[in-house]
């Protein structure tokens, strides 16, 4: 198999969760496109991975899942308290920090 | 260029038709009106991405993958969906009011990526023979990684306790 093959796909969907971190509003929405990114990333290393017949690809896939379930737990966690105090998730509100 | 002249056919077929599974699904993450129906389009992606390390030969990636993603991160996320809202179904208001931004801005970054790899990586085979043996892997975490490793296992409990005292109600 060509390593483009990979290569490209992890491209395509690092675009779409671009596309939906800018496009989106709700904050879980824009958590759930920033996991669609670190997919298409790990994708990739596991590519190289493979090219280069190296294991340290394999280990940093690990680790980015690892902290992508951190960074899930804390997003959420700060989600949740944001809905708490303000009855809603919605980006556009939070405009409390705007000079 | 991606009809590869590599000799196995149902490797290839194998990897378009997953990789068409997972742009679709990923396209209805970003698309979808219905905050459920996004989540459970992001497991698909999931999946497809876990049978693709399959085809990389990366198996334990896969299953940590599995496990991880599909078991743990989709089920905080259908947390996260019931805690913030009341209501489960058809919302009018998930995009921002610039949203068309996103489209040329997303378009642009693929040609340039796209372009970069196909002029960077345009022939590169994989290396069939390249074999990743789960004893291997684990080797190479406890040896030359250990440090970051443990690094690692701080930032979890930091993140579970910083979850916790974020979400306590006082």
């Amino acid at each position: 198999m060509l390593v483009n093959e990979f290569l490209l796909l992890g491209a395509v969907l690092f675009c779409i969760g671009v596309y939906g971190v800018i496009a989106r509003k709700n904050a879980v929405m824009v958590l759930m496109s920033i996991e669609l990114i670190l997919n298409s990333v790990n994708i990739n290393l596991l590519a190289f991975s493979q090219l280069h017949n190296n294991l340290d690809g394999n280990v940093f896939a690990l680790y980015i899942i690892a902290i992508a379930a951190a960074e899930v737990g804390v997003g959420l966690a700060m989600v949740l308290l944001i809905y708490r105090n303000r009855k809603s998730i919605s980006l556009d509100e939070l405009s409390d920090m705007k000079g | 260029m991606l009809a590869a002249a590599d000799l196995n056919v149902a490797q290839n077929v194998g990897f378009g038709i997953i990789a068409a599974f997972m742009i679709v699904f990923a396209l209805n993450v970003v698309r979808s009106s219905n905050v459920v129906h996004a989540a459970l389009s992001l497991v698909a992606v999931m999946a497809g991405a876990a049978a693709l390390y399959l085809l990389l030969a990366a198996e334990f990636v896969a299953v940590t993958q599995v496990l991880v993603y599909i078991g743990a991160v989709m089920i905080l996320f259908l947390f996260g969906v019931m805690l913030t809202r009341a209501r489960v179904g058809r919302e009018t208001d998930l995009n921002n009011k610039s949203w068309a931004l996103g489209i040329p801005v997303a378009l642009l970054m693929l040609g340039i990526m796209a372009y970069v790899l196909i002029k960077g990586f345009g022939d590169d085979h994989l290396d069939p023979a390249a074999q990743v043996s789960t004893a291997e892997l684990s080797d190479s975490i406890f040896k030359p990684f250990l440090l970051p490793f443990e690094a690692l296992s701080f930032v979890l409990l930091a993140a579970v306790i910083g979850a916790i005292v974020l979400a306590r109600k006082d």
